[in-house]
Parts: C-alpha cells; structure tokens; sequence
C-alpha cells in the first residue's frame, strides 16, 4: 500500500498535495457518492444506455478506491477517460449543443470528477455539478416523482457538505441538520414560486421538445392505426366536469373526421373553419374542464358536440388562442398543441348537425374509389336494392352487420388489397377502425353519405378526484351517417359487435385470453386503486404546481388584492416578502436561543438598557469590566450595578447556576431603575 | 486563606521592583499555574532582579545560569566524572538542579544548549548516562531574552517558544516609580534583606487549589471562540495550538486564584492572553511575532455571549 502511494507519487510529478493521504473519509466520500447515485438515478430513463453503465462503473469504481482507502488514478488516465467520454458523447448526439448532450456530458464529468477528488474544494465542486444536475432532470420530466428524487439527492448533497465540514460529527444529527436547512429554503422556495414572474411556456423551448414522438391520433385511418393506439395506457386527456357527466355511450371526443378513401386508408379532408359552429346547440348542456396532453395536432378532442355560448369556451398555457369550428363539427386549436394545456369548453350532446349540407361535402361522402373491395360493392347494391329511403338502407346495413357475427378482437388477421372485402368475408375479426371503415363503405356503396370519425370514447372515472381519465386505449372510431331531415347521424358500427366496448370500455369487451398491458387489467384491483391515486396526485401535481402559469398566477395576485402587477411590482412583492421571512428566521433563531436561557435574556435585557442610557457594553467586554466601568460612569448607582455584574458573572462563569439565583438576579435586574 | 498568600507576596515584590504590579502578578501567575516564565527586554530593566525577587520571597533554591555562546549543555546539566577511589563515574549535578532557575540571555546559546535547558523544562528531569534524574520540585525557569534583532543571538524556535507559559515585558519603569528606584536604597542590599513570605509547602497549596478553579462551559466556550480566531486570522501563519489553549486556562485558573476567585472570568482570560499566545503567534509577512496592539484587536474581535 505505502510502496504504491510512494509509485503514484513519483507520476504524479511530485507534486505535494498528492503526498497528503486522501482528504476524504468514508463517510464523506459515501455521502457524496450516495448523492451522485442519487442525482444520477432519474436521468437514466432517457440517456442513452452506455452513459449509465459508464456512469455506474465510475461510481463503482470510486466506491471500490473508498473501500480499500485508495488513492485516486492516475491524472494521465483520468485525462483519457475525460477525453473518451467527450468523444463518444459527440459520436452519440453528433454535437456538444442542446440539452441532451450537455446533460449527458455533464453527468459523465460528474462520475469523473468524484474518481480526482483530492481536496474539500474537489467535493464542492462535485456538489455544485450535482445541484446542476438535479435541475437538468426537469428538463425531460417534471412529475412529482422525479421532484422527490430531486429534493432526496438535494438533501444527500447538503449533508455531503455538511460531513465535509465536520467530519466527525454524528450521521443523525448531519441528517437533521441537512432537512432543517432545507426546511429553512421552504417558505423562500414557496415565495419564488408564487411571485417570480412566470414566462408562458416552459423555459426551455428548444425545438427538440416540441416534435418529440408523442403517441395520439393521426390524421389518417387504416386498418391497425388505431389498434396499436390502443395498447397504450398513457393518459390522452382529463376531464372535470362541473356537474354530473354524460352517459357513458354519449362520450364520443371528437378527432380527425375522415371523408376520403383510397381502398385501404382514411384521410382528413381539409375542413372548413369558422368562429362560430355550423350548427345551432341544442338539448342538454354539459359544462366541462378539459386537460389535453401535448398530441401535436389541432383537434381539441371537444365532447360531441361544442358549443361557443358565453364563456363557453376559455383555454390557457400554450394552446391559448381563439378556438375555431369546422363544418365537419370539430373544435380545433389555432396551433398544434405543444404542451399541457387547460380548457373550459361546454358540450351540447343532442344537437343536430349538418341538416343543411352543402352539395359538395354530401359528393365528397359517398365517394368511393373504382377497383377496390368490389365484392363489397356489389353487397351494398343488393341492400340498397328496393329501399325507398336511405334510413331504410341504414336498418338493413346495421341488421347485416349485427348478424355476420363479426369478432371484435385487438389484433386483427393482416389485411390486403381489399381491406374490406377481406374483413367482412374472409378474416371476420376486427378492431375499431375494421368495422368503422366498413360500414361507411357499404354505405357509401349504397348510395347513403357516410363518414368515419376518430376520436376517443368513454373514459374512466378516478374515484379519489371524481376526474375522467381518457387514455389512449379509448382512441376509437365511428360513423357518421347523413339523412334527409336529421343531418349526420351518429352510428358507432363497433356496438354492433361488442355492445360492451361503448358501455364499459376495451378491457370488459375484448375476448378472453388477449392479453392486455397490466394497468388496463380489471383483475387487479389493488393495482387500480393504485394507479388511481397516483393519478389522482400527478393531475393536483399538474394542475397546481405545473399549472400555475402568468394567469393562474394573475388570479392569485388578485385574490390577494394586488389587480394590475407588473414585473417591477413583483420584484418588489418578492423583495418585501423575502425580508420579512429573513426578519420571521431570525427572529425564530434569537427566541430560541433565549428560550434555552434564562440566565442570558435577563443579561440582555440589563444590557439594552444601560445600552440605552448611553452606556453600552462593548461585544468583548466581560461582565466584571463592564460593571467596574458602569460603576464609575454612574458612581451613584455603583453598589447595585456591581452588585448585578458580579452576580451575573458568578452565576455564568462559576459552579453552576441553580434556578433560585438566576430568578434572584431576574428579579434584581428588573427592579433596577436608572436614576 | 491560599489568596492571601498570593496577596502578601505581591506586596513584598513590589517592594523591591518598583511600579511593575502587572508584570509581578503575571510572573506569579505563571509560577502558580506550574509554567515557566520567559522575560524579554532590552538589558537594565530588572530581569534579573524579578528572578531574584521571587527566590527569596518564596524561600527556593536559586541558580543564575548566564548564558554564553560557547555554553555547553552539561555546563548547565552537569557531568559524569571519573572518581578514581570508587573506580567508576560519578554524576556532579549542573545548575539545573534547583528550585528556582534564572537562564539569563537565553537567546545568546547555541541551539543544543537552549533545547537542552527547553528539555528540562518540559519532562522536569534529566536523563544522563542513561539515568533519568528528576529535577528539584518546584521548578520553576525564568528565562530572560534580549530582542531577537541584537547581534549574536540564536533566536528560539517556534516549538522551544511554546515551552513557556508566559512571555512579558517589563519596559521602562514609569518616572514616579524611577524617581523611587533612583533615590531609593542598592536593589541589591534590599533583596538580601528580604525573608521568604510563604513556605513551600504554601507554594505548593497554591499550585494545587490553582487546578481546582472551575473554568465554566460559558468560558470553554469563549476560549474556544478566541482560539477560532487566531485561526482564522489571515494576517497569522498559523492559529493557536489546542496546547495553547490549555496554557491559557491554566493561565487564567491562576490569575482568578490571585484574584482571589474559585471561577475563571473571561476577564481573566484576556488579563493573561496577551502573554500567553503573544510569542506563540506569529505575522505572515515577516515571521516576527505580533505587537500587542494587534492582540488587543484580536480580543476586542471576539464577541462575548
């Protein structure tokens, strides 16, 4: 062991500070490596895998060096790894700039830095990169989760800086030391976050951000799109209804409506917008608070169907902006929706729509393209054969499709060419999409005008909050049938073949034996009590802590009287009240410490009076000088001054004060009068 | 009644050396609290007389040692000498066997000699021949030191300073007290005049109910305030040593004794700081130590809760 430390210190040049045996101790050195564990810990959900296994290895590795007390490698060495690291992040990323690689840098140096400590300023500057490091987190995620893991490896980095500073004081009380400072920041973290001027949007708006790959609605439909939506249990939207919601087989949340048909895919046709709905709301109204995750499109996922009544419709965060309707009865979004984003919108489910069609939509919704599905065709021909009206078309097309004893199932056999034929003659199992396209095809081929609508339906109410969760695994789609006299008529084709879908969701309506992810399954209930708490937590999280954006914060201000604020008015809001929690602190320090004493306060009290008088005690001064010097300033209270002093210095300095003489003294002192 | 003692003596010193109350008080101290006592001052001032002043008073073996440059370390230990009768050496002790030792010019030795005498004064015995002999108790060294800037002297080390509680000065008298000395009796006839004022064994009770004054945790705590101080002090090479923090206890117990206290006041403590840590503290710049006037500052920088 000494042999080598003498090695390494001929390589190390001779240099003295590495002739010191290492600074650190072990338990320093494992507090600093739990709050780099614990820093490190969130990011690798989305670093690439080699930097977390190099990560690991590092930190293993100085775990090791620890153990056996070690000195650091060779500075040579750590050079090159430094190097390495830096050439194979540029080789993963292409570059230096952005985020993800400077975050991905900055963690490796991190685990670098921790193998050269030599000296306390090493383990500053670790601590300092892992502060960096637990704010670069919210940069990918910013759920209460990666918050706890933030504040944890906070903490651990507070009591590595504590332990660094005492090294021999004991783990527990390092331990409370280190939440009691945190504990201190609370009421100024709190104020910040409430008055510091909020920006609309996150901070850090890089492009990257916003064309991530996110999972929602496209806008196109063939046969699968929907199905493999459907796996998913992430969450597409939440809703807060003021009042009681719908029924659950009137929840259709309208998407993408698709008119155009090449064979085998659905596509939207550019709609229409306008200001104001093409449609005159009618029947019962629904009031409701929409949360729309981030989908990257324009739709706004309106429950069937929106209305613009006053203040029905009000949005906030990045979404905000005037909303449109189209002539398809979609509400859309301005821009496509960046991030999470609240609306207040209502619904009037029984309203009619389209009952005056224009010429050219009613074309576009029978179109259907020549060599494709023709034995479909030729069905919808016979059905259409003798009807007097197209409602009567719609009985017999519904009627054939609830008795073909088609199989709603997940995954659906590969279709070909013929998407169509093959589905409804051949294969016979479908999700969604299947039966949705099909039916609007032997619609269309009958001569009735028919669409599909995507959307999602239905939608799970968390018990905890009351709020309507809808995931990806409501996507569904349907039809829009137009008739004479009632406009486009709602018929959702799936019904027919698995009732249980509308009325009780995916999971009730599938078959035995298809597999679903674990969250969806309806056997676990301890599991779904969970995971609706924990839901239940993310959307306060959300909504309160995320939420609070420049409005939210408007309304809080107001709420506290201040109308109009600006940002000098907040700076200065924020002034004022961080004195006052630094004057609140300091205050609570000084009432504590006298609390322990009473011998102290009566010897404050005594000496901010004479201070008062003129005669105060200078900070070093000892209380039998203090009293020898007030003896002659006042030589006609000398013998009480003296008198007080002494006894005061007797009760501090001398064997032991009992509570009899520090009330004498009290009393003494209070019964003195300046003359 | 032990104050008493520590009382009449002081009243009998100051007989003799003239206008230095101060200064006798704290080289009692030092004595009281077991330390031994470095005086420093250009020559004249009654370096000598202080040492002589306290042998007598106090009834204690005396020895002058003068330090010279080609002193060697058994003039002062003694020497094994042959003794022809009995065919083998015999150990004739040196001047350091006594009660009351004056080392007067310590600088002007050579090193060897001065960690001789250093030795001595810190194990409070002798090894020679490889027997170990301990000296006389008490033992009591007053070393004297010419300013460290007079030609041919060898100033002690940092380390061999510390072996002393106390480091004073006695400076000029003031002219009252000079006018007195001047028109007074021969300083020397006076000092063989006096007769010992308390007995050893009186010394002794003295040194004894020194350790039992009760240095409270409000004191410990002042101590330790003034300690982080010199520490932190950027203008110092180095803070005082947890030893010195002891030596100013010790220092301070005795000084409350004399005061006639069973506790330490934080007053005692800044009586005898000075003395205790101003040739224990030394100025980044030069390496000299530092003025009194920048310990003052030091003592005032120290809060007192």
């Amino acid at each position: 062991m000494r042999a080598e430390r003498m090695r390494h210190d001929a390589h190390a040049g001779g240099a003295i500070a590495s002739l010191t045996p290492p600074s650190l101790t072990l338990q320093q050195g494992l507090w600093l490596l739990a709050a780099a564990g614990v820093t490190l810990a969130p990011h690798a959900s989305y670093l690439p895998w080699w930097i977390i296994t190099a990560c690991a290895s590092l930190l293993g590795w100085r775990a090791w060096l620890l153990w056996q007390r070690r000195l650091p490698p060779h500075r040579v060495l750590l050079l090159l790894l430094t190097l390495a690291c830096g050439v194979a992040v540029r080789q993963e990323y292409g570059h230096f700039f952005g985020k993800d690689p400077g975050v991905a840098l900055l963690a490796l140096l991190l685990c670098l830095k921790l193998l050269e400590i030599r000296r306390s300023r090493d383990v500053r500057a670790a601590v300092l990169l892992c502060f960096f490091l637990q704010m670069a987190v919210f940069f990918e995620d910013q759920s209460p989760l990666i918050a706890l893991a933030a504040l944890s490896g906070t903490w651990l980095a507070v009591v590595t800086l504590l332990a660094l500073a005492d090294a021999n004081a004991a783990h527990r009380a390092q331990m409370r030391t280190g939440a009691l400072l945190l504990a201190q920041g609370l009421p100024f973290m709190l104020m910040l976050f409430l008055l510091f001027p909020r920006v609309q949007g996150p901070l850090w708006g890089l492009p990257a951000d916003a064309t991530g790959a996110r999972s929602g609605l496209s806008d196109t439909m063939s046969p699968g799109s929907i199905s493999d939506l459907s796996v998913s249990p992430d969450i597409a939207f939440r809703v807060e209804f003021s009042g009681s919601p719908p029924e659950p087989s009137a929840r259709y949340w309208r998407g993408p409506v698709f008119t155009r048909f090449d064979g085998r895919t659905w596509r939207a046709e550019r709609p229409i917008e306008a200001s104001t709905p093409f449609y005159t709301p009618s029947g019962r109204r629904f009031d409701y608070r929409i949360t729309l995750e981030p989908h990257d499109q324009r739709w706004l996922l309106a429950l069937d169907f929106p209305g613009a009544g006053a203040g029905a419709v009000r949005g906030d965060g990045a979404g905000a902006g005037p909303i449109r309707f189209t002539n398809l009865a979609q509400a859309l979004l301005p821009r496509p929706l960046q991030s999470r984003s609240r609306f207040e919108l209502s619904a009037w489910p029984g309203t009619a729509t389209g009952l005056q069609e224009t010429a050219a939509t009613l074309t576009a919704a029978l179109a259907l393209p020549d060599g494709f599905n023709p034995r479909s065709r030729e069905l919808a021909r016979q059905l259409a054969a003798g009807a007097g009206s197209d409602a009567v078309i719609l009985d017999r097309v519904v009627s054939y499709l609830s008795e073909s004893r088609l199989t709603y199932t997940l995954k659906p056999p590969l279709l070909g060419r013929d998407a169509v034929d093959e589905f409804l003659f051949e294969t016979r199992r479908g999700f969604c999409e299947h039966f949705a396209s099909a039916f609007t095809v032997l619609l269309r081929g009958a001569g009735v005008p028919a669409r599909v609508v995507a959307g999602y339906q239905g939608g799970e109410v968390n018990p905890i909050d009351g709020n309507l969760v809808v995931r990806q695994s409501d996507a569904h789609a349907w039809a829009e049938v137009w008739l004479g006299g009632r406009g486009w008529v709602r018929v959702d084709p799936t019904a027919l073949a698995a009732p249980q879908r509308i009325e009780a969701g995916l999971a009730a309506a599938l078959p035995e034996g298809e597999d679903l992810p674990l969250m969806m399954r309806q056997d676990l209930g301890w599991l779904r009590n969970l995971r609706h708490r924990w839901e239940a937590l993310a959307n306060a999280w959300d909504q309160r802590v995320l939420g609070y954006n420049p409005e939210r914060q408007r309304e809080f201000l107001a709420s506290l009287g201040f109308g109009k604020v600006g940002w000098p008015q907040l700076v200065a809001l924020m002034s004022g009240v961080g004195l006052i929690l630094i004057g609140g602190l300091m205050a609570w320090a000084s009432w504590q410490r006298r609390l322990q004493d009473p011998l102290e306060r009566s010897w404050q009290v005594f000496c901010k009076r004479l201070a008062r008088a003129g005669h105060p005690r200078a900070p070093w001064e000892g209380p039998h000088d203090y009293g020898r010097r007030l003896a002659l300033a006042l030589p006609r209270q000398a013998d009480e001054l003296l008198r007080i002093t002494a006894s005061y210095a007797r009760l501090r300095y001398g064997s032991g004060a009992n509570r009899a003489d520090i009330r004498a003294l009290n009393r003494q002192i209070r019964n003195f009068e300046l003359q | 009644m032990p104050d008493r003692h520590a009382d009449r003596l002081l009243e009998a010193a100051s007989r003799v050396i003239l206008g230095k109350e101060h200064e006798l008080r704290l080289a009692l101290a030092c004595l009281i609290a077991r330390g031994h006592l470095l005086v420093e001052d250009v020559p004249g001032v009654g370096k000598t007389t202080l040492a002589h002043v306290f042998a007598r008073l106090l009834g204690l073996q005396f020895q002058r040692v003068q330090f010279t440059s080609d002193l060697l370390p058994a003039d002062i230990v003694g020497v094994s000498i042959f003794d022809r009768e009995t065919g083998s050496f015999r150990f004739h002790p040196g001047p350091l066997f006594a009660q009351l030792i004056l080392a007067d010019e310590i600088n002007r030795a050579t090193p060897k000699t001065q960690s001789a005498l250093l030795e001595a004064m810190e194990e409070r015995q002798i090894t020679a021949d490889g027997r170990t002999l301990a000296l006389p108790s008490p033992f009591f060294v007053i070393a004297t030191q010419n300013p460290a800037n007079q030609i041919g002297t060898f100033p002690l080390p940092e380390s061999q300073l510390d072996r002393f509680l106390m480091r004073i000065h006695l400076g000029y008298p003031a002219r009252a007290a000079e006018r007195a000395l001047l028109m007074g009796e021969d300083r020397r006839r006076l000092l063989e005049r006096q007769q010992p004022v308390i007995s050893i064994d009186e010394l002794r009770a003295l040194q004894r109910a020194a350790q039992d004054v009760i240095v409270a945790d409000a004191l410990i705590d002042y101590v330790q305030a003034l300690l982080a101080a010199t520490r932190t002090d950027a203008s110092l090479v180095a803070g005082l040593s947890p030893r010195a923090g002891l030596a100013l206890i010790a220092a301070a117990r005795a000084w409350a004794l004399i005061d006639g206290r069973d506790h330490v006041l934080p007053e005692d403590v800044q009586a005898v700081f000075p003395h205790v840590a101003g040739h224990r503290l030394h100025l980044a710049g030069d390496g000299r130590n530092v003025s009194p006037a920048a310990l003052l500052r030091l003592l005032q920088s120290v809060a007192l809760h």
